[in-house]
């Protein structure tokens, strides 16, 4: 068989997906590669309407699609990383901390601050898959944590909306000890019994769902989300075998117990608001 | 299993009856046998339902036609969202559990749930959990636990599933683990038998402040087949 012919191997991942194809009209899907009319997939929250596939968005989108609109304060602004391994690999971190901040307009990969979901206060983090795949190192474990502490201080509902690859590389030690950092946090909340509902999408893997994003009272997904602790490239190498169809997505993950929902996008909102209502309402004593 | 109990068959084709007079192109003109066809109705039902046996008992507990955890669900909660999963291993379909809204009040709600047909009763097993479910079930009441909201357990089960996987997975440890937990929650626990009250499988979500049957309901240590195989040697000699 010549070269070009050759089969991609099974297992190997397909190239990462570009988000959007074509400008104009009409954009293919990234999973079914079917055409469809661009202002449809628009309508439904950046959602495939014949597959319901939903795209990656950006935080901003997310925060856009989740809250009540003109409600989001933001804290903890201003962080940034001072680089302190001085890391390099092909490229340095500076640099790659800095491209990412002018492709995404933001600081680094996760906001943070108040907002309001269907009237309820609560305090609200979101990750920017696009920021250096979201990944955590002491930036994005100090804003957690902080995120935590406020909803702590002001006894607020939590809301943390995830996507990483996990554990930032680039700060090494650093970012591992971010896991253990939120962590705790996390504990503290958990013995005010304040509520913590937390939300993955695609994809949110290693570090972030070996901490805090299986950690939530409630935790919630997107539909056919890749959820993992190791990635399926690391896994297939290991194991060296090619692994079953739909293994790490949202469905997989509900199967094996791991999730309460897997909640499409249009509904997203809705289902917060009645977790949000359910915690709200008034605890019932017992003697 | 057939649709209808050897018993209640007079008693169906008396309704029967009554509803074909009813459709008839002149319902006026059968309005006196129609009077007369419902008041025996009523005389025979009053007197089978007086007259019951234990077993025609375990037959209506298990009726076909019974309503499950899932319509008392439609029927009495508002704002049902299921909770899936104990977080270790599984989602078990045999328990349905979640939050939901209880006349104004928020609460935990968690039962077995049977399938219709063969095809729900296979994704169901016949509403007998594995440990998983049980798992699910003590997440969702520390859940409730957790947030100060009453619970309530609808129990509908011949038993808890006597297999493989649930040895390997420890049944016996779930269940247990279940009843010295609920023994000592620290928020209101309402429990229901609501058909089929099946030995510890029934019990591991039964510990609760107020325990209720509804009416030809049965709850007990062990099923009549179970008990008849054990003391008889012959599952069959449970009627």
């Amino acid at each position: 068989m010549a070269w070009f012919w050759k089969r991609k191997e099974e297992g190997e991942e397909e190239p990462r997906r570009k988000l959007v194809h074509a400008e104009g009209l009409w954009i293919k899907c990234d999973s079914c590669k079917e055409i469809v009319y661009r202002a449809e997939v628009e309508r439904a929250g950046r959602v495939c309407p014949k597959c319901r596939y939903p795209f990656r968005i950006s935080a901003r989108e997310r925060l856009a699609l989740l809250i009540d609109e003109g409600s989001f304060e933001e804290r903890d602004t201003g962080l940034s990383s001072q680089d302190p391994l001085g890391f390099k690999d092909t490229k340095r971190y500076r640099d790659r901390v800095r491209a990412a901040k002018e492709k995404t307009g933001l600081e680094e990969a996760v906001i943070s601050g108040l907002a309001r979901v269907g009237g309820f206060p609560v305090v609200l983090c979101i990750f920017e898959f696009h920021f250096m795949g979201g990944s955590m190192a002491s930036v994005v474990g100090e804003k957690i944590t902080r995120a935590i502490e406020l909803a702590f201080v002001k006894r607020l509902p939590l809301i943390i909306l995830s996507a990483s690859g996990g554990a930032r590389m680039q700060e090494g030690i650093i970012s591992l000890m971010q896991l253990a950092k939120t962590s705790a946090a996390l504990h503290r909340l958990a013995e005010e019994r304040i509520p913590y509902i937390s939300i993955l999408t695609d994809h949110t893997t290693g570090g972030v769902t070996a901490s805090f994003a299986m950690l939530g009272d409630i935790n919630v997904a997107e539909p056919r989300a890749l959820i993992g602790f190791a990635g399926p490239r690391v896994i297939s190498e290991t194991i060296r075998q090619p692994l079953p169809e739909g293994f790490q997505r949202s469905e997989f993950l509900l199967e094996h117990g791991q999730l309460d929902l897997v909640v499409e996008r249009r509904e997203l909102k809705a289902t917060v608001r009645r977790l949000l209502a359910f915690f709200a309402d008034r605890p019932v004593s017992f003697p | 299993m057939p649709e209808e109990l050897e018993f209640e068959k007079p008693l169906l084709e008396l309704e029967n009856r009554i509803a074909e007079l009813r459709a008839s192109s002149d319902p006026l003109a059968a309005r006196d046998e129609i009077a007369s066809l419902e008041d025996r109705l009523h005389r025979l039902q009053q007197r089978t339902y007086a007259n019951l046996t234990p077993w025609q008992r375990t037959q209506l507990a298990r009726h076909p036609k019974r309503p499950h955890t899932l319509d008392f669900y439609r029927l009495l909660l508002e704002d049902f969202v299921e909770l899936h999963g104990d977080r270790l291993y599984g989602d078990d379909k045999a328990i349905v559990g979640g939050l939901a809204r209880f006349e104004g009040q928020s609460v935990v709600v968690i039962g077995q749930q049977k399938g219709r047909d063969t095809r729900e009763n296979l994704a169901r097993n016949f509403g007998m959990p594995h440990p998983e479910g049980y798992r699910k079930a003590l997440r969702l009441m520390k859940l409730a636990e957790k947030f100060a909201k009453p619970i309530i357990t609808l129990i509908d089960t011949p038993g808890a599933y006597p297999g493989l996987g649930a040895e390997e997975r420890g049944q016996a440890e779930a269940i247990a683990r279940n009843l010295r937990e609920m023994s000592a929650l620290r928020t209101p626990v309402i429990a229901v038998v609501t058909g089929e009250g099946g030995s510890g499988g029934a019990l591991a979500i039964g510990v609760a402040n107020r325990v209720l049957m509804l009416e030809y309901a049965i709850y007990s240590v062990i099923s009549p087949e179970g008990c008849a195989a054990i003391l008889w040697g012959d599952a069959g000699k449970a009627p």
